[in-house]
């Protein structure tokens, strides 16, 4: 059977945990460079991504494979109006495993069912990303256990998918979530219902002010600016929400900020510079956790 | 004891077939929904008869439908209970019951209803049908997740 990654859904703890062990052997280097030595990973990004696809194109070629892609949307056949199924089976013809980055919600699972190889979901519309869930969860482990801890997710909640898989994998460990965001951007009800029928406890606060001394990482994500009417409304509102040294000084000493990137406005830079910042650290962490999401659906 | 006919409820608002399927226990007013989940429209060749809010003992009122020349498989079957679990299914050959049978959720359907997320995959040109899982919470996409907790039938293509 293909192993695919869709969703961090799919998980169990057992499954997330012996992952997350793999990648931090990686991480020590314990690893063999030439494990996909031969092997192809084909990136189909049909979304802008930096991060996403230079660690999964890193990740490959540190153990040994190489990829290729399409380039941009525009140049591919999508564009003369081939249907993704018919893409997929294509590329599965050139590949060992495909990453897939869609605008519509379910690609990646319409993609696993017409590939021939592993597909791995690299986000899909405001659906689930669960290589940046698994890399979150990575960077929190290097800092404290996972267990029982309090997250504030702060920012655009209703459509950053990197908020959403975290938050269902969070729950599997028992996590108390503290959710910050503006009017018409909180986290879906839906979800909120999800995550309750699993015992999860979850707490929306009106400024993170309120929650900065109890709580053990801030996950902070871009509010865009496309959501909102104009220029004025969007500082107004993206400024209450912006994370600071001021406001970092009444946070607990361990508690650490990560961000999925790019941010725009939301973290002060001078907050680079304070222990608690994780973003980069986190970003970092992309390659080994990709390798090890690799190693698991190719080898 | 032979069961007595009522003429006046019976006669003309639902008559006896020959053969075909009858779908008694429907829940008052959704004998149209059970038509559409059945794909029957004008242009299809079934003859149909429907009555609707017929007095029921044990519902209070029920719709039944009947369908002339046509037996219904398990799949098509099944796809009632979505809106109404109750009903059963009575195929008819030659004027008599041959088989009853109630109808059971299934727990995959396929094509059926179209998800309310337009951002869903499945409401694109790809060469696939809709596919949801049935749960206690309700309809749960297959692609997207989405769930449809209620008024399954305005979903229905």
């Amino acid at each position: 059977m293909t192993r695919h990654i869709i969703s961090i859904r799919d998980f169990d703890r057992r499954q997330i945990d012996r992952l997350l062990d793999n990648a931090k052997r990686i991480d020590a280097q314990k690893y063999d460079r030439n494990a996909l030595c031969g092997k192809i990973l084909a990136t189909l990004f049909f979304e802008p991504s930096t991060r996403t696809r230079m660690s999964f194109e890193a990740a490959i070629a540190r153990l040994g494979g190489t990829s290729i892609s399409v380039g941009s949307v525009e140049a591919c056949s999508m564009a003369k109006g081939e249907t993704l199924a018919d893409t997929i089976r294509v590329v599965s013809g050139y590949a060992d495993a495909i990453v897939i980055r869609h605008p519509k919600e379910g690609a990646a699972r319409l993609a696993a069912h017409f590939a021939g190889v592993p597909v791995i979901n690299a986000g899909d519309g405001s659906g689930q990303h669960p290589s940046q869930t698994l890399l979150d969860l990575y960077t929190i482990r290097q800092s404290m256990k996972l267990d029982g801890i309090n997250v504030a997710l702060i920012g655009d909640l209703r459509y950053g998918r990197t908020a959403h898989s975290l938050a269902s994998a969070l729950s599997l460990y028992n996590a108390k979530l503290h959710t910050i965001s503006p009017k018409g951007l909180e986290l879906p009800s839906s979800l909120i219902t999800e995550l309750g029928e699993r015992g999860m406890e979850i707490t929306d606060h009106q400024e993170i002010h309120d929650i900065i001394k109890e709580v053990d990482v801030i996950y902070v994500t871009r509010i865009q600016r496309e959501r909102f009417p104009d220029s004025a409304s969007y500082f107004n509102v993206a400024s209450s929400y912006r994370i600071t040294p001021e406001l970092l000084a009444s946070a607990k000493k361990h508690a650490i900020v990560l961000h999925p990137l790019p941010r725009v406005d939301e973290i002060d830079p001078r907050v680079d510079q304070l222990p608690h910042a994780k973003y980069f650290e986190q970003s970092k962490n992309g390659v080994p956790v990709r390798m090890a999401m690799l190693l698991q659906v190719i080898q | 004891m032979k069961k007595q006919e009522d003429p006046e409820n019976e006669g003309l608002l639902v008559r006896r077939i020959n053969n075909g399927t009858v779908i008694d226990h429907i829940v008052g007013g959704e004998a149209l929904n059970v038509v559409k989940i059945l794909g029957i429209t004008g242009t299809t060749t079934e003859s149909l008869s429907i009555a609707t809010n017929v007095p029921s003992g044990q519902m209070g009122k029920k719709d039944i439908v009947k369908l002339s020349n046509r037996e219904l498989s398990k799949e098509e079957v099944d796809r009632i209970a979505l809106i109404s679990p109750g009903a059963t299914i009575n195929i008819i050959r030659n004027y008599k019951v041959c088989e009853k049978k109630g109808v059971e959720i299934p727990d995959l359907i396929e094509g059926l209803v179209r998800c309310p997320n337009p951002g869903c995959i499945s409401n694109t040109n790809e060469p696939i049908r809709s596919r949801f899982l049935v749960t206690p919470k309700g309809l749960h996409c297959a692609y997207c997740d989405w769930v449809i907790a209620r008024d399954i039938t305005s979903h229905i293509i």
